[in-house]
C-alpha cells in the first residue's frame, strides 16, 4: 500500500509540471499584446509598454517566465494581474463560492446518480429503469447552456420558486438551481455508470456463489454486489469533480454566481494571462488531488490493486 | 468443531429414509427473444446420503441448468421451470417460500463451482467470505464466525491458514483456491454437495488432490454429492453411479464399472470411444460427428438421431423412454436404463 | 447456439489439449455458459464475426435505425442545405420580419419556425447550422481517433519506457478540462473558423482515446493469437495493424461515437461562449447565444436552434450506445 501511495505520489509531479507548463504555453503564446490592449483604444507609449513588461517578465523567454512563475508559486505568489490586484486576491473571493456550487452539484450528482443507477440497474427492464434511461439520455444531449435556460424559465419564471440569477453568490439556497444544473450532465452518466456496473457484477460468478451460500439478498445486494459495482463510479467521480469546477464558466455566467468561472471567463477575454493561469493551476491541482484520492480509495476499495 | 456438530444434528432432525435428493420429471427453459430454449427436459435422478451420483454430458446438455435448479439458483425470468419436483428429503423444493429455500441453500446443500477465482469475491478476504456462512445461517458473531473459518481452512488443508485468513482470493494458487470453495461447501456440513466441474480448471495433478479431498470429506461426513462433469476420467475412481446427459434429458444409467464396461446408449459408447487410450496408439481417434443440438429446435424424435450411427425412421418420430436395461436372458441390471430403442444392439454389440 | 450443420465452425476453433468430450470445441462452451447467464445469445445460429454478429444485431434495434436516419438527414443537410429550405439563412429583414412567430401553414417555408430579432428565419438558419456542428463533430471525432488511437497503440505495444512518457503525457493533457483549454486555445485565434475549433478539440480531446486504446491493446496483446504471431517471426508493424488493431478497435469506435455527440456540444458550448465560430458561420450556438436576448418576449428564437443540437447530439449517443450494446453483449 504504502508504495503504492508513493509510485502515486511521484507520477504526480511530472503532471502537475507539464500541466502548468502546457497552461502557460497556450496563454502566453497566444497572439495578440495583452499590454497593448491593456490601453484600450489609446495609442501605448512604447517605454511604458516595455516598462509594464518587464514587470511582468513578460520579455524574458517562456521557460525563463514559467520558472520563474512556478518559483514565485511555490511561495504562495500567484503574481498581479494587469489591473494591478494580486492574482491570490481575486482568487480568494471566487473559489469559496464555486467550491460551495460545486461540492452542492457534486452531493447532488452522487445522492440522485447513484440512487437512479442502483435502482434501475437492480430492475433492468423495469418502468424505472426505462425512466432513468430515457431522463439520462435526454440530460446527456441537451447541452449544459440550454438546460440552465429550461430550468430557469420552469422554476424561477414559471413556478417562481426562485429568482433567475443568484442575487447572493454567498447564499447557499440560491445556489441550488446552478447547482443541480451543473450536476445534471455527471448526474446522468454516473446513474449509467452505475446501472451497467450493476448490471455487469449482477452477472458475476462470485454473485451466483453467494446466492448458493444463501445468504439474504440484502447482504448480497449491500455486501457483495455494490462494493464491486461502485469501483468504476468511484473513478468517475474522482475526476468529475475538476469538471465541475471548470464546467462552472458556463453555469455561473448564465445565472450570475460571482464565482472562479465568472472570474475565468472575465479574463480570458480580455487577455488576462496571469489571472487566466492562476485559476487554471488551481484547477489543475484540485483535480490531481482529487484523482490521487480516488486512486487511494480505489486501492482501498480493491484489494488487487493494492497489493498489485 | 463439537458445537458445530450438534447443531447440525439437531437441524437434520429425524433420520430420513428414502434418497436425499430425488429429481422428478424436471423441465427448465430459458425464455430468450427468439423462443424457447428448452434446457431441461425431464430429468429423473437421485442421491442418497453417502452415495455419489456423476452427472455426465458435453456443455450445453443441461447438467449444470439442473443444478442449479436444484440450488435455486436460477435467474427466473428468464428461466422458469414449467413441470417437475425436486425432491429434499422427501419435501418438494419448488413448492417452498423463498425463505425456506435460502436456508437449505448453503445450509443443507450446497455448491462448488467450477472456476474459484471468478466465483469468488474479489474484494473480500477468503476469511469473511467464509464466515459470512455461519454469520448469515448461525447468527454466529464476527469473531466466532473467523475462528470458525481458520478451523475450515486447516481442515481442506491450506498451509497456515491462521496467517491467510485474511488474504484475498487472488493471493492464493488455482488449487487452494478450490480448496476454499470447498471449505465453504463444507461449512455447515451439508447433507448434500453439488460439485459442478470442480477440477476442470485445474492442472491435472492437482485435480487428483482436491478430488481426493473431496471424496474423503464427504466419506467423513456422510454426505451425498452430485459431481457434474463432462471428464470420464474424473468420474471413473469417486462415483458410485453415472447418469448420462444429452439435450436436456438423461440418455443412460448406471453403476459406474457397468456403464464403462458395457455402455447402452450409443452417445455413451461414443464418448468412451473418443477417449484417447494406449492400446490404440496410432490409430485414429474416434469423435462423435456433428455438434449438439440447438435447444431452441431440438430434433424430434431422439435427440440424438442426427449424430447416431444406429438411427433408424423411429429415432426421428418419437422420443425414446429411459428402458430398463436387462442382460440378453432377461435378468435386470440393477440401476441401468437407456433412453434408446436399440439399446440391446448396443449392449450386447460389444 | 451450434448449428449441427455448421461443422466447418468447430474445426475453424481446434482446442488443443481439451479433452475429446468437448468436441463441441469453444462453441459448445460458450452456449452453456451464455445459455446461463444471457439466453439472448441463444440466437446465434452460426460461427459468425465479431462485426458480423454485431451488424445483425443493430439492424433490429429501433433505436439504432431511428439515430441512423437522424444522423443521415443531419448529414444530408449539411451538405446540401438549400436542398431543404429555399430561405436564405442571412437575409436580414427588420422591417417585416422582426421576431415574426412561427407559422405553422408556412410547411417547411421561411417562415415556419419564425423569424429572429434580425428578422432572419430561423428554419433556414437551423438548417443551415448543421453544417458547422456535423463538420466540426466528424472532423474532431476522426482526428482525435487517427491521433489518440496512433499514441494509445504505441504505449500500450511498446510498453516500458515507451508506456510510460507516453501516459504521464496522456496524464498532462487530461489534467486540462476539455471546455476550459478550449477557451484558453481559441481566444488566441484571430478568426475562429471551423478548423480552428477542430484543432483546438483535437488537441485537447485525444487522450480519452488515447487511454481505451492503449488499454484494449494491453488486452489484446496478451491473447494467444498474438502470441503466437510472434513466436512465427511477424514483424512489428504486422503485428500491429494485422494482428492487434482489428481487434482492439471496437471500444474504440465506441468511445468515438459517444464522444462525438459531446464535441458537438462542446463546439456549441464555445460557440455560445463567444470564444467559438464567429459570424458569418452559421453555427446553432452562437444562434443560441443570441436568443438569450429575446427569451422572454420570443423563446422560439432559442428553441429552434437548441432543440436541433439537443436532437443531433441524442443522435449520435443513441447511435454509440446501440454500436456499444451490439459489439459488447457483456453490456447489455
Amino acid at each position: 500500500m504504502g508504495s503504492y501511495v508513493l509510485r502515486r505520489v511521484l507520477q504526480m509531479i511530472p503532471v502537475f509540471f507539464g500541466t502548468t507548463f502546457l497552461i502557460f504555453v497556450m496563454v502566453y503564446t497566444l497572439p495578440g499584446d495583452p499590454v497593448v490592449a491593456l490601453f484600450g483604444d489609446k495609442a501605448a507609449d512604447p517605454s511604458v509598454v516595455a516598462n509594464i513588461k518587464h514587470t511582468y517578465y513578460l520579455d524574458q523567454p517562456l521557460w525563463k517566465q514559467y520558472l520563474h512563475y512556478m518559483g514565485n508559486l511555490f511561495q504562495g505568489d500567484f503574481g498581479t494581474s494587469f489591473t494591478g490586484r494580486p492574482v491570490a486576491d481575486i482568487m480568494a473571493d471566487a473559489f469559496p463560492v464555486t467550491i460551495r456550487l460545486a461540492l452542492l452539484a457534486f452531493a447532488f450528482e452522487i445522492v440522485v446518480g447513484l440512487a437512479f443507477g442502483v435502482v434501475s440497474g437492480l430492475k433492468r427492464g423495469s418502468i424505472a429503469d426505462t425512466l432513468v434511461l430515457v431522463l439520462t439520455l435526454v440530460v446527456i444531449s441537451i447541452p449544459v447552456f440550454v438546460l440552465a435556460y429550461i430550468a430557469q424559465t420552469v422554476f424561477a419564471t414559471n413556478l417562481g420558486w426562485t429568482t433567475p440569477t443568484v442575487q447572493d453568490s454567498y447564499d447557499l439556497t440560491q445556489l441550488v438551481l446552478p447547482a443541480v444544473v451543473l450536476a445534471s450532465l455527471s448526474l446522468a452518466f454516473v446513474a449509467r455508470l452505475t446501472r451497467t456496473s450493476i448490471g455487469e457484477n449482477l452477472r458475476a460468478d462470485y454473485i451466483r456463489t453467494a446466492t448458493a451460500k444463501g445468504l439474504p439478498r440484502r447482504t448480497i445486494i449491500t455486501r457483495h454486489l455494490l462494493r464491486n459495482s461502485l469501483i468504476p463510479v468511484i473513478t468517475f467521480l474522482g475526476t468529475d469533480l475538476g469538471a465541475l469546477m471548470g464546467g462552472a464558466i458556463v453555469t455561473e455566467g448564465i445565472f450570475n454566481v460571482q464565482g472562479i468561472g465568472n472570474v475565468l471567463y472575465r479574463a480570458i477575454n480580455q487577455k488576462e494571462g496571469p489571472t487566466v493561469v492562476g485559476i487554471v493551476t488551481v484547477l489543475v491541482i484540485i483535480y490531481l488531488v482529487a484523482s490521487l484520492l480516488v486512486d487511494l480509495l480505489y486501492a482501498v476499495l480493491d484489494p488487487r490493486i493494492r497489493y498489485a | 468443531m463439537g458445537t458445530a456438530a450438534q447443531t447440525t444434528e439437531r437441524e437434520r432432525g429425524a433420520p430420513y429414509e428414502g434418497p436425499l435428493l430425488d429429481v422428478r420429471d424436471l423441465h427448465v427453459e430459458f425464455v430468450t427473444r427468439d423462443g424457447v430454449a428448452k434446457a431441461v427436459n425431464g430429468v429423473n435422478y437421485s442421491v442418497s446420503a453417502g452415495e455419489t451420483l456423476a452427472v455426465l454430458g458435453e456443455s450445453g446438455s443441461g447438467k449444470s441448468v439442473t443444478a442449479q435448479a436444484i440450488m435455486g439458483i436460477l435467474d427466473m425470468p428468464p428461466a422458469r421451470i414449467p413441470r417437475g419436483e425436486i425432491r429434499f428429503r422427501g419435501q418438494d423444493m419448488l413448492k417452498m417460500g423463498k425463505e425456506e429455500r435460502r436456508r437449505i441453500r448453503g445450509g443443507r446443500i450446497a455448491m462448488i463451482f467450477q472456476d474459484a477465482l471468478s466465483s469468488l469475491n474479489p474484494v473480500l478476504s477468503v476469511g469473511f467470505q467464509l464466515s459470512e456462512m455461519f454469520r448469515a445461517h448461525r447468527g454466529a458473531s464476527r469473531k466466532e464466525a473467523k475462528a470458525k473459518a481458520v478451523e475450515l481452512m486447516d481442515r481442506v488443508r491450506i498451509p497456515a491458514a491462521k496467517d491467510r485468513v485474511n488474504d484475498y482470493p487472488h493471493q492464493f494458487s488455482g488449487g487452494m483456491r478450490q480448496r476454499i470453495m470447498i471449505a465453504m461447501a463444507l461449512a455447515l456440513e451439508p447433507d448434500l454437495i453439488i460439485a459442478d466441474e470442480p477440477t476442470t480448471a485445474l492442472d491435472v495433478t492437482v485435480q487428483a488432490q482436491v478430488m481426493d479431498l473431496l471424496a474423503e470429506l464427504q466419506a467423513e461426513f456422510h454426505m451425498g454429492l452430485i459431481l457434474i462433469t463432462h471428464d470420464l476420467g474424473v468420474v471413473a475412481d469417486v462415483a458410485d453411479k453415472i447418469a448420462v446427459m444429452y439435450a436436456g434429458r438423461i440418455v443412460e444409467t448406471a453403476p459406474v464399472h457397468d456403464l464403462y464396461a458395457r455402455p447402452a446408449h450409443p452417445y455413451t459408447r461414443g464418448l468412451l470411444d473418443s477417449i484417447p487410450r494406449l492400446d490404440q496408439k496410432g490409430q485414429e481417434l474416434y469423435a462423435i460427428k456433428g455438434l449438439p443440438p440447438n435447444l431452441l429446435r431440438i430434433p424430434p424424435g431422439c435427440a440424438f438421431n442426427p449424430r447416431c450411427p444406429r438411427a433408424q425412421d423411429v429415432c426421428r418420430a418419437e422420443v425414446p423412454e429411459l428402458f430398463p436395461v436387462t442382460e440378453e436372458d432377461g435378468t435386470p441390471q440393477e440401476g441401468r436404463g437407456s433412453a434408446c430403442f436399440f439399446w440391446k444392439e448396443t449392449l450386447h454389440d460389444r | 447456439m451450434p448449428d449441427i450443420h455448421d461443422e466447418d465452425s468447430y474445426e475453424r476453433h481446434p482446442k488443443p489439449g481439451v479433452d475429446r468430450l468437448d468436441f463441441a470445441g469453444e462453441q459448445g462452451m460458450a452456449v452453456e455458459q451464455e445459455t446461463l447467464v444471457e439466453p439472448d445469445v441463444v440466437k446465434r445460429e452460426q460461427a459468425r464475426s465479431l462485426w458480423g454478429d454485431a451488424w445483425r444485431d443493430l439492424r433490429r434495434r429501433p433505436i439504432f435505425l431511428i439515430s441512423v436516419l437522424l444522423i443521415v438527414l443531419l448529414v444530408l443537410m449539411a451538405i446540401f442545405p438549400w436542398a431543404f429550405t429555399d430561405a436564405n439563412p442571412r437575409k436580414a429583414d427588420l422591417v417585416h420580419d422582426y421576431l415574426k412567430r412561427p407559422d405553422w401553414t408556412d410547411f417547411f417555408g421561411a417562415g415556419w419556425f419564425g423569424y429572429d430579432a434580425q428578422g432572419r428565419s430561423i428554419y433556414a438558419r437551423v438548417v443551415y447550422g448543421a453544417r458547422a456542428s456535423i463538420t466540426v463533430g466528424i472532423v474532431v471525432t476522426v482526428g482525435v481517433t487517427l491521433l489518440g488511437g496512433l499514441t494509445g497503440m504505441v504505449a500500450g505495444y511498446f510498453g516500458g519506457a515507451v508506456d510510460a512518457v507516453i501516459s504521464r503525457i496522456i496524464d498532462i493533457f487530461f489534467g486540462i478540462p476539455l471546455l476550459l483549454g478550449a477557451l484558453v486555445l481559441l481566444n488566441g485565434f484571430a478568426s475562429r473558423t471551423v478548423w480552428a475549433v477542430v484543432f483546438a478539440l483535437v488537441v485537447l480531446g485525444w487522450t480519452q482515446i488515447a487511454r481505451v486504446m492503449r488499454g484494449a491493446v494491453l488486452t489484446v496483446k496478451q491473447s494467444d493469437y498474438v502470441v503466437a504471431g510472434r513466436a512465427l517471426g511477424a514483424g512489428t508493424g504486422r503485428l500491429m495493424f494485422r494482428h492487434i488493431l482489428p481487434n482492439a478497435v471496437a471500444p474504440v469506435i465506441v468511445v468515438a461515437t459517444i464522444a462525438l455527440g459531446g464535441y458537438i456540444a462542446t463546439e456549441a458550448t464555445l460557440s455560445f461562449l463567444g470564444i467559438g465560430l464567429q459570424e458569418p458561420t452559421i453555427s446553432w450556438g452562437i444562434d443560441i447565444s443570441s436568443a438569450q436576448k429575446v427569451i422572454r418576449t420570443a423563446p422560439y428564437v432559442m428553441f429552434f436552434p437548441a432543440a436541433a443540437l439537443s436532437i443531433t447530439v441524442l443522435a449520435f449517443i443513441m447511435m454509440g450506445d446501440a454500436v456499444r450494446d451490439a459489439l459488447d453483449p457483456k453490456l447489455r
